[in-house]
């Protein structure tokens, strides 16, 4: 099995007739995704790649079912386009758009929240469970070489190293059931402590991996929910950017990586991840021999 | 992005919030009319964008135009936290009864808004919370409006408080929620907030932070405080080597080729994306190697930006070879950057085969520009091949060419 | 006069007749990504400065005769990009 998405998610892209969106639709047609539809106000009745693009939402949902939207518009649309996804039904929202301010996101979150729909960045690259489809342009036109099916569930604050991660669980022979690039923003719709629930309710699912930079209460909110509900996934992290510990302030990275107290360094997220049972990798090779170690019950 | 102190009191006075009357002076003879003007007790502030002024000598007080002129000249001379000031912000001096503290800042894991209030002001809030966490109050909020202003009334009656003290605190923390929300706030604080002998609140001192992401949006507030583009107000200001490298970002919208930091070292960095440039950083660092420079390519930047990037990173003083690492791409294109990287160290006048320590970047096009690589004699590697080993690598090649022994990692 | 024009990694050429046909000059001119053909007054100019941002689409190729057109990349060793973009990922 897989979370979120599978063979029969439908979904579509707003945005769908931007320079990137293009790509997008190639890859996850040949992918086999069921991308139905785009939205691009102004452009209905063209067609990208042969799908129909229309000039509202809602001219799509009110023929067929729609699970998900991937929006990628610039920063000023996104928070209509998002408005106009959660009340035309649409469950599953991933925002793949950069440099929405913080307040625009928690707007975003707050709709979501209200109307029951899940949100999966802004600021990142979409998610896969391969073999079944993917929504967004993780792993571009090469995806099937990084990703293959598998139990390993993936969850990483940086698109690029999503595809890094898997590649290597790949080559190591494991594949994964769902790796969700969930996005570089200090706000994002979906914390690693919120999809946990989601894996662990996958019987296919048998460990995670995430990657993790300084800044913001996610990874804390990880450990905590590892610890409070002694979860029966092994959870393996990678910590990047522990250079930053020594220059708080400065902008390295995403968005959400700014060192803004104490708790949030690199030193201080690792201290705590490991003190809740989560094994932390020095090196993404070394991510493989951890994962088997700990499937194989030899604790962290 | 920090506002200084004067521009966050024009901003709540804007929304508001009652501050002290004064004015801001470049010169000690400015601070002393200024000091006239006001009349009576004033204080003296450097305008820095850091804690700690107090402490460093950075605040004083005055009680005529003549001490406030030898005031001035000290504060206007005194660096703190390697900052010159700014200016001197110049006000009258408040009969302070009791302080506050108001704070507003977004709670990544609500995802909301969150008020903050402490009735035990002018101290910092994170030690306030460890050592008297019965004093301070905490309220979420919605992003939509109508603001719920009864929330606010809530928070500071939580702390006991009532009576004319817990309307006047009630409008201040709505005002100062408010603000947050609209100037796209990331922070926003009051501390202290005074009542004063005679009742009334005011704001001492305040701290405001807006993020990148809002400055499209508030440019009509930007304009208004006089805060221009290139004022980055981070931890540091830029290097002109950084201002050079937003440059070369900005001039072409093809993709990103900047975000660059410098540092001291030698080994030039061409490196990317996000979170693949924080990984390749440690690496280099973990091995022992000295990075000139921090920087960030991704979204498919043009060959003529990837050059540009590459020859402001080989311009740097000291540099003796550059890596080029990102982790597995899927948009950016492996040819396309492996064609700026040599193009742009052969306008440097240098040769790439000697130059590029190594090229590791595996992922979409990866066999053009492997071909690419090959024909100029630079090291490359494919996926097969670890981020940080490439870093090693690249970091062990320095090495041998300062003649350094080698370092078993 | 046949248009052509080398970078460092990219050289196009257009034979004649098709260098100077107004139709393709237009055609050209709108039809590449990054602007390496210009379209000068009914005549096909090559924009040296754009060569080696060439993405090897193949979409210039498909205009005009066959083998009119021409991209070869001289990375390897001259050798021509086909007709349908064949290189990729
Ligand atoms: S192959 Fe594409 S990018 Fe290259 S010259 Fe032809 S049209 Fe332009």
């Amino acid at each position: 099995m897989s979370i979120l998405i599978d063979e029969r998610t439908t979904f579509i892209i707003q945005g769908i007739t931007g320079r990137e969106a293009v790509s997008m639709t190639r890859e996850c047609l040949d992918y086999g995704s069921k991308l139905v539809g785009g939205v691009t106000p102004g452009r209905g009745g063209r067609g990208v790649h042969g799908v129909p693009v229309y000039d509202t939402v809602k001219e799509i949902t009110s023929q067929q079912r729609v699970d998900g939207s991937v929006l990628t518009v610039p920063p000023a649309f996104v928070r209509d386009a998002a408005f106009e996804a959660i009340e035309n039904g649409i469950k599953l929202l991933v925002i793949v758009t950069e440099r929405i301010p913080r307040g625009e996101v928690a707007q975003v979150c707050e709709h979501a929240r209200m109307h029951g729909a899940r949100l999966i960045g802004p600021n990142c690259l979409g998610l896969i469970s391969p073999g079944k489809s993917k929504m967004g342009g993780i792993g571009g036109a090469a995806v099937k070489r990084a990703y293959t099916p598998g139990h390993i569930g993936v969850m990483s604050r940086s698109g690029g190293m999503t595809t890094e991660i898997s590649n290597t669980l790949t080559a190591a022979g494991f594949g994964q059931s769902t790796a969700v690039s969930i996005g570089g923003d200090a706000i994002i719709g979906s914390t690693y402590a919120e999809l946990m629930p989601l894996f662990e309710a996958d019987p296919e699912t048998e460990a995670i991996v995430i990657y993790s930079e300084p800044g913001g209460p996610m990874e804390a909110q990880l450990a905590e929910y590892v610890r409070a509900t002694k979860s029966r996934l092994p959870v393996v992290a990678f910590m990047a950017g522990k250079f930053m510990d020594a220059m708080p302030g400065m902008r390295f990275g995403h968005a959400g990586t700014i060192v803004e107290g104490r708790a949030d360094t690199a030193a201080e997220k690792i201290a705590r991840m490991q003190d809740a049972g989560i094994s932390v990798a020095e090196a993404i090779q070394d991510i493989p021999e951890i994962v088997r170690s700990r499937l194989n019950g030899k604790g962290a | 992005m920090r506002f200084y102190e004067f521009e966050a009191k024009t901003l709540l006075g804007m929304s508001g919030v009652p501050v002290s009357k004064g004015g801001t002076a470049l010169t000690a003879d400015d601070a002393a009319r200024i000091a006239g003007e006001v009349g009576g007790d004033v204080v003296l502030k450097s305008q820095v964008l850091s804690g700690g002024r107090m402490k460093a000598g950075g605040i004083k007080f005055a009680s005529a135009a003549e001490e406030a002129r030898t005031a001035a000249e000290q504060i206007l001379a005194l660096e703190i936290g390697g900052q010159r000031p700014r200016c001197v912000l110049v006000e009258s001096k408040q009969p302070v009864k009791k302080e506050y503290y108001a704070g507003v800042i977004y709670d990544a894991l609500a995802k909301l808004p969150v008020a903050i209030f402490s009735d035990l002001g002018g101290i910092d809030i994170e030690q306030v919370a460890e050592t008297h966490p019965g004093h301070v109050a905490r309220v979420h909020f919605s992003t939509f409006s109508p603001f719920p202003e009864f929330k606010m009334k809530e928070l500071v009656a939580s702390l006991g408080i009532s009576g004319g003290e817990l309307n006047a605190l009630t409008r201040i923390m709505s005002q100062l929620a408010q603000a947050f929300l609209r100037y796209g706030l990331t922070l926003a604080e009051i501390n202290p907030l005074a009542q004063l002998d005679d009742g009334s609140i005011i704001a001492l001192d305040s701290h405001l932070d807006m993020e990148e992401e809002a400055r499209d949006g508030q440019a009509a507030l930007l304009a208004r405080l006089g805060i221009g583009r290139e004022e980055t107000r981070l931890a540091r200001p830029p290097t002109p080597f950084e201002i050079r490298g937003a440059e070369v970002d900005a001039s072409d919208h093809r993709g990103v080729a900047g975000r660059v930091v410098e540092f001291d070292g030698t080994l030039g960095c061409v490196i990317g994306a996000g979170g693949g440039s924080l990984t390749i950083f440690d690496a280099i660092r973990k091995f022992g190697g000295d990075p000139a420079n921090y920087c960030e390519i991704g979204g498919n930047p043009s060959v003529k930006k990837a050059a540009e990037l590459t020859k402001l990173i080989l311009s740097k003083p000291g540099v003796g070879k550059i890596c080029v690492i990102m982790n597995v791409v899927s948009n950016t294109r492996v040819d396309i950057v492996a064609r700026g990287v040599v193009k742009g160290v052969i306008e440097a006048g240098y040769d790439p085969a000697e130059k590029i320590a190594i090229f590791r970047i595996p992922g979409s096009w990866e066999d053009e520009g492997f071909k690419i690589l090959e024909k100029y004699g630079v090291e490359y590697c494919d996926r097969s091949v670890p981020m940080s080993e490439a870093a090693r690598r690249a970091v062990e090649k320095m090495r041998k060419a300062k003649g350094e022994p080698e370092v078993v990692a | 006069m046949a248009a052509s024009g080398s970078g460092m990694f990219i050289r196009c050429e257009v034979d004649e007749p098709a260098a100077s046909d107004a139709a393709i000059a237009k055609q050209l001119a709108s039809v590449c990504p990054v602007d390496i053909y210009a379209d000068d007054s009914g005549r096909v100019r090559i924009v040296d400065s754009n060569l080696d941002e060439c993405i090897l689409c193949g979409l210039c190729l498909e205009v005009g005769p066959a083998g009119a057109v021409r991209v070869l990349k001289l990375y390897d060793g001259g050798r021509l990009l086909e007709r349908p973009a064949a290189a990729g990922a």
